[in-house]
């Protein structure tokens, strides 16, 4: 297509308007690198705007009242029950509205979506290391989307004011209770009075509908105007430097697999709605604070905070007339208070340990940072394990194991299983960058033996194409620690790290930039010149093994060492 | 400006940045061209017109291929792209007719109604989603490009030229110098960030020392929840079960009864664990406050406030659902696990002159959930 005709009609006339022939041109021709994981935060952004649909839907038909009312309506099972009007125009979208029960089913499975994807990009994030600089902000707007996500899907399910949601706000209002000092207040404001009081649906709604998803909005924006200003990060690969970024352009590709990757999400969500039943809430019936239903089980994402309450020994202490609820207030916000306070602060630990100030655009692969890959397992099984005490009840249950031993087995595995991860998952790590370098050093096994002709046999290999060696060769390390331990002929450590607090920096970095050192696959074979001449000659291409064993492996001696 | 004298299209951007036409005459020429007189037609005109491309800019290399490197593979991959938008198409058409068709209202009409909205409604965005899928990856011709990045760090001289612009826009504001105005300004701002803060307290009512008490009372009668019936002891043909109880007058109050809720226990001769004490004494059920070996206990856990409804007569053993904290019904509910750190508290109870289950007084201590205040 010419300039001239892109730029009649109508282009032309906003062009004389705006000036946006040579942004627009640019924004066309960004470039978005492609990797599979990249996928999972836009599954976010649609969930979310999914949710904004659906959501707006319902608002169209629900009531946030708390006011008493007789059900006379479709679902004649609940006919001339009281309940309030929230639950009753629940029923109400669910029954007498035609599609009303698919938009709420796909705003609930939206709503879990939106949580899990969130979850699984901020992972991705993590053990890539793509929050390194100049990203580290954005990380924590993440982390406070991520916590936002939370809320609102808490306040969301809420809404209907049913049986099971009301188990959860009457925990949720425990948990503010055990708050020292301000507890009561914030319980007694939030909930308008004593709970559960006449107030909590409506203030509750307008936070749902209007306060957070502004917030959202906001932040997303923010989120994705940095993501597009700093471009996007990319995967190690063949010509693939922290200078550029490779990858299709905006225009058409990158349009068209997204738009085609929104209605895929869309696709998925309609067909979770429509085979998978979600929230059913005519069956719990509406809320009641004397009755509760066995087996209660919150949404997903609020599953790690109830075990987290499920696990907890009864500790309280009662100082000078006043009541601590260590029972409560422990399980409520230190659990979350780790995840969420570690997330945030590592990338600024993880700069200050390695000294590395140096910009990052080619993320790591998990691997090849095992330190922080066994840090990010251990967070992951110490969430998970809490996650499943959550539904202690429904192993207790499905697993024939009494409910008590579930329990006294996660409070031991809450602390255990994350040192073991930490440990097998750095051993794991290390042992993938073996094979690497293996790889590297080695070549390819082709599974052809030769015999020399001195009668000794030996397997021929190929060296790994450049594409592989992109992705396998380890990242540039960051430059030493001054006295950190990386240099053996510096005597004496400056000033700055003779302290305590240098001591530590400097064993904290040994810790973290642990590496597999070159020329060490562990293989057992690392003594010299082991016939390493007949290996590199064999098989050596364009990029001949000789010089790929020259530049990584001094041992091996090639013909010219 | 719709068409240039210059030759130009309306949009086309000169090296610098600028649109072409708008900077003085012959800007966007190449340099050394000799200044055209007004009116005269422009010596690039012609030159435009054959070459296609704007005077001043070489043609740039072509980035994107225009056409897939196997038209024959492209041509069949077409056709299924056409096939999934038709099916897109349909399915859009079923949804809409499936509106109008699935009008019930019964459970088993929704349940219709949802399945046949929601498989159009997939397959619509399927049929869109794969078509659009296999456009991009089997018709588009394949392409990489790569895209320089510049260090996010401004250079040097835009760093510079920033610090002296701020610079003077706070020397111009007067705000360093004026430190009257700097402290007055601070000090106006902060009773206004207060404000709306402070409008925030009619939120709710202070706790004051409403957590202490519930509704129950000398007298009121214990009604047995959902047939809101009095019980006499009598009632209770044999021991064993356990009976929700909520004060009478208060069964609709849901404000009153998410802390009076109750239940009532009949336990056989012997079960137990008695004290004489008249107070509540740890691992014993204070005898006094029973009647006929009923017990009363708030149904209120005392960990986050879920009723405690799950009872066990073998081990007369109540389990809170929501967290398992496990209470010993037989030892005054004293704990025996999970998560809650105090017993459910006991509710004095004795018989009315009709032989009715009657509340002797409220709770001797606050139920429920810990809060700070509570001592």
């Amino acid at each position: 297509m010419s300039t001239r005709s892109a730029l009649g009609g109508v282009g032309g006339y906003l062009d004389d308007r705006f000036r946006g022939a040579k942004g627009i041109r640019s924004f066309f021709r960004k470039i978005f690198p492609d990797h599979w994981s990249f996928l999972l935060g836009e599954i976010a952004l649609y969930s979310f705007i999914i949710l904004l649909l659906t959501g707006t839907f319902l608002t169209l038909w629900f009531k946030p009242s708390m006011t008493e009312v007789v059900y006379h309506g479709s679902y004649v099972k609940l006919d001339g029950v009281r309940m309030s009007e929230a639950y009753a125009s629940t029923l109400n979208i669910s029954f007498d509205v035609r599609g009303g029960l698919l938009m709420r089913q796909i705003h609930h499975w939206a709503a879990d979506l939106f949580v899990a994807a969130i979850m699984a990009h901020m992972l991705r994030i993590f053990f890539t290391g793509a929050y390194r600089k100049p990203r580290e902000i954005n990380w924590l707007i993440g982390i406070v989307l991520f916590t936002l996500s939370l809320f609102e899907g808490l306040f969301g399910y809420s809404l209907p004011d049913d049986l099971l949601s009301g188990a959860g706000l009457r925990i949720t209002q425990g948990v503010l209770q055990s708050i020292p000092i301000v507890g009561t207040y914030l319980s007694f404001f939030l909930f308008g009075g004593q709970y559960p009081g006449n107030d909590i649906i409506p203030r509750l709604y307008i936070l749902h509908v209007l306060v957070i998803p502004g917030l959202f909005m906001a932040l997303i924006g923010a989120h994705l105007f940095i993501m597009f200003h700093q471009k996007h990060t990319q995967m190690p690969g063949k010509g693939r430097t922290d200078a550029n970024v490779v990858g299709a352009p905006m225009y058409p590709y990158f349009m068209a697999k997204t738009g085609a990757f929104f209605l895929f999400t869309f696709a998925a969500l309609a067909l979770a709605a429509t085979f998978a039943q979600i929230n059913p809430i005519w069956l719990y019936g509406p809320y009641n604070p004397i009755a509760i239903s066995a087996g209660s089980q919150p949404d997903f994402y609020m599953g790690f905070l109830e075990g987290s309450l499920r696990i907890m020994p009864a500790w309280q202490w009662v100082v000078a007339g006043h009541t601590f609820a260590l029972n409560v207030f422990i399980p409520a916000f230190v659990p979350l208070g780790i995840v969420m306070t570690g997330a945030a602060l590592w990338p600024f630990l993880e700069q200050w340990i390695t000294g590395d100030r140096r910009e990052h655009h080619v993320n790591d692969r998990p691997r090849n940072a095992p330190t922080r890959t066994a840090l990010g397992m251990a967070m992951v099984s110490f969430y998970g394990v809490l996650w499943a005490e959550g539904s202690n009840d429904v192993i207790a249950d499905h697993f024939d194991i009494a409910l008590y031993t579930v329990t006294e087995i996660a409070r031991v595995a809450v602390f255990v299983v994350p040192i073991l991860t930490y440990i097998i998952t750095k051993r794991i790590c290390l042992g993938l960058q073996r094979k690497d370098r293996h790889l590297l050093e080695h070549g390819v096994e082709t599974g052809i033996i030769r015999q020399l002709p001195t009668g000794e046999f030996i397997e021929e290999t190929r060296p790994v194409s450049e594409e592989m060696r992109a992705k396998l060769v380890l990242p540039a390390p960051p430059p030493a620690l001054p006295g950190g331990g990386h240099a053996p002929d510096e005597d004496v450590p400056p000033p700055k790290m003779r302290g305590g607090m240098g001591r530590v920096r400097a064993r904290l970095n040994k810790i973290v930039t642990e590496q597999v050192p070159a020329g060490t696959h562990g293989n057992g074979h690392g003594a010299e010149g082991d016939g390493a001449p007949a290996r590199a000659a064999i098989g050596a291409g364009p990029h001949g093994a000789g010089q790929a064993e020259a530049g990584d492996s001094p041992q091996h001696g090639t013909p010219s060492a | 400006m719709s068409d240039s004298p210059a030759g130009h299209g309306p949009g086309d951007i000169d090296e610098n940045g600028r649109p072409a036409g708008d900077g003085p005459a012959g800007d966007g020429e190449a340099p050394g061209a000799p200044r055209r007189l007004i009116g005269t037609p422009p010596p690039a005109k012609a030159h435009a017109l054959l070459a296609g491309e704007p005077p001043g800019r070489p043609p740039a290399a072509r980035e994107l291929p225009a056409d897939p490197p196997d038209p024959a593979k492209a041509k069949r991959a077409e056709r299924v792209v056409a096939a999934c938008f038709l099916i897109a198409m349909l399915a859009g058409i079923a949804f809409i007719a499936c509106y109008v068709i699935f009008t019930g209202s019964t459970l088993t009409d929704v349940q219709h109604s949802n399945l046949a909205l929601g498989l159009s409604m997939a397959l619509t965005f399927l049929g869109l989603a794969v078509g659009a899928t296999i456009w991009v990856r089997r018709i588009m011709p394949p392409v990489e490009l790569t895209e320089q990045r510049k260090p996010m760090r401004s250079a040097d001289e835009d760093r510079a030229a920033f610090a002296e612009t701020f610079d003077e826009g706070a020397q111009a504001s007067q705000f360093v110098k004026r430190p009257l105005l700097r402290r007055t300004l601070i000090a106006a701002s902060i009773p206004a960030a207060i404000a709306p803060v402070m409008l925030l307290r009619d939120l709710g009512p202070l706790p004051g020392t409403s957590l202490d008490h519930t509704v129950w009372r000398r007298g009121l009668r214990l009604l047995a929840y959902g047939a809101n019936t009095p019980i006499r002891p009598g009632d209770f043909s044999s021991p064993g079960g356990m009976i929700t109880v909520v004060p009478d007058g208060y069964q609709d109050d849901f404000n009153a009864l998410a802390k009076a809720a109750c239940i009532i226990i009949k336990f056989a001769p012997g079960q137990i664990v008695y004290t004489s004490q008249p107070h509540p004494v740890p691992g014993h059920v204070v005898e006094n406050w029973t009647v006929d070996n009923i017990v009363c206990y708030s149904k209120i856990c005392t960990h986050v406030g879920c009723p405690a409804a799950l009872y066990e007569q073998t081990t007369h053993h109540i389990l809170c659902p929501c967290h398992q904290s496990t209470f010993d019904a037989a030892r005054g509910a004293e704990v025996i696990f999970g998560p809650a750190t105090r017993p459910l508290p006991q509710l004095p109870m004795t018989v009315d002159s009709q032989g009715y289950l009657v509340a002797r007084s409220d709770f001797t201590e606050p139920v429920g959930p810990s809060f700070w205040e509570r001592s």
